[in-house]
């Protein structure tokens, strides 16, 4: 029997690797049409909470899985985190969105992660999770991702009106509006965005090694034979 | 072109900047009443009365004893303003905190008859504590035009006079000078209470320079 927690199920420790990889395995035989990826992140941590349970699925199937995740006996992830989002302008389907669930019964953490396009929707959990809908209220603000079957899904940072998902990769740093008070209208309206100062482009070469000999090197310092002539 | 497109955001070295006839220019602008933008004219001085106050410079010295009278009640007035100012509780970020230590009993603020009032129907001054976001601009606006007159504005921390750390964000406005008239600057990310205290004696100052019944007399 593979639990979240570890073949015994009764010890409340930090499972091992093992364990994760026996669980992860045993969730991909019980739902192979669910589960179209898995791995564990940070393997090689082996302190603390190192070894992180993922799971990839489809944006139909992370309903299902979630409700299965959470339910199923040797699982109970019935503590919900967090969502969010992630752009990968390069991919094909450009954003993952990530829940994150916690097992209060097994000491254990799972992260669930699927990859959609602009326009493909995904599966709300607000069904499970009652605490997803601003989460995923955010994930759809900021990257445009729509959710199906959520009870409110509308901007919940921005502001009223805005235009764009601010945390997509070609989402300008400036915007495309800003706000001033007008005074003929008396309030305050949008206008397009006009930035008087100049972006500033940083070198982030140090100030310090501007001179070759004082670039750290792994050779050993050699005292440099005075020349004559040179004064100090 | 608003002034705090012109200004820019580089207003940290200068220590407290209150603005006399650049403020009144600013408030004149945005509180809609239709203006030229110039400061008013200051003439020659006029012709002696006799009458000198020392307080004043010779360019507003009274030219009549109804003048002198009407700058005395002025005086009064001042007097009275600065001595109870009233500042809105009205925090936006981290400024806040520092606002709330100058209130807290190490500065006090309320030795200079500085109390906070939960409303803005009752307050003279708005400090705007913290960054100013797109969002809350119209809120804050708002709640500045629910302010009576006479009111005043202290712009508290770099976020506040142009943006600051956020001045290229897609989210903040760079400056709440595009949003209210503000009369003074506090520099600093976030000023130290010391700083908001130094801000608001200048106020103050300024509050005691005014002499708004004289101008509407001679007008």
């Amino acid at each position: 029997m593979c639990t979240a927690g570890g073949d015994t199920g009764e010890k409340l420790s930090n499972p091992s690797l093992e364990a994760k990889k026996q669980f992860l395995s045993s969730l991909i035989e019980m739902c192979p049409k669910w589960i179209t990826g898995a791995r564990i992140e940070k393997a090689s941590m082996t302190i603390n909470q190192g070894g992180e349970m993922v799971i990839e699925t489809t944006p139909e199937h992370i309903n299902p899985l979630i409700g299965f995740l959470k339910r199923y006996t040797n699982a109970q992830y019935r503590s919900y985190v967090s969502s969010c989002g992630v752009d990968h302008p390069d991919k094909q389907q450009r954003f993952r969105v990530v829940h994150n669930l916690m097992s209060l019964r097994y000491p254990s953490r799972i992260r669930i992660e699927t990859y959609v396009d602009e326009f493909t929707p995904v599966k709300s959990i607000t069904n499970w999770f009652n605490g997803a809908d601003w989460f995923e209220r955010e994930v759809y603000d900021m990257y445009g991702v729509f959710f199906t079957d959520h009870p409110d899904l509308r901007r919940i940072l921005s502001d009223y009106g805005f235009e764009g998902h601010p945390l997509r990769k070609d989402f300008p740093l400036t915007g495309y509006k800003e706000v001033r008070f007008d005074a003929v209208e008396g309030q305050v309206v949008n206008e397009p965005v006009e930035i008087t100062q100049e972006y500033r482009s940083f070198d982030y070469t140090s100030p310090w090694e501007v001179f070759p000999e004082d670039k750290r090197s792994d050779e050993p310092m050699i005292e440099q034979p005075k020349k004559e002539g040179e004064s100090n | 072109m608003s002034l705090g497109k012109l200004r820019g955001v580089g207003l940290g070295l200068n220590g407290v900047i209150g603005r006399d006839q650049a403020g009144v220019i600013v408030r004149s602008l945005a509180s809609g009443a239709v203006s030229t933008g110039k400061p008013e004219p200051m003439g020659a001085p006029p012709p002696s009365t006799g009458i000198v106050d020392p307080t004043l410079s010779k360019f507003m010295q009274p030219s009549n004893t109804v003048e002198y009278a009407v700058s005395k009640f002025d005086e009064i007035l001042n007097w009275a303003r600065a001595g109870s100012i009233w500042p809105m509780t009205f925090g936006l970020a981290c400024c806040a905190v520092e606002m709330m230590h100058a209130g807290a009993s190490r500065y006090d603020l309320d030795r200079f008859g500085i109390i906070f009032r939960p409303s803005p129907r009752q307050s003279d001054v708005m400090i705007v504590a913290g960054t100013l976001t797109n969002k809350m601009a119209s809120p804050l606006r708002r709640v500045y035009d629910q302010m009576p007159n006479p009111k005043w504005v202290v712009s508290m921390g770099s976020c506040a006079n142009g943006g600051g750390y956020y001045h290229y964000s897609y989210s903040v406005v760079r400056g709440c000078d595009r949003i209210v008239p503000v009369d003074i600057y506090v520099p600093g990310c976030p000023p130290t209470a010391e700083a908001l205290l130094y801000g608001l004696l200048q106020l103050q100052k300024k509050i005691k320079r005014g002499r708004d019944k004289l101008l509407y007399f001679k007008k």
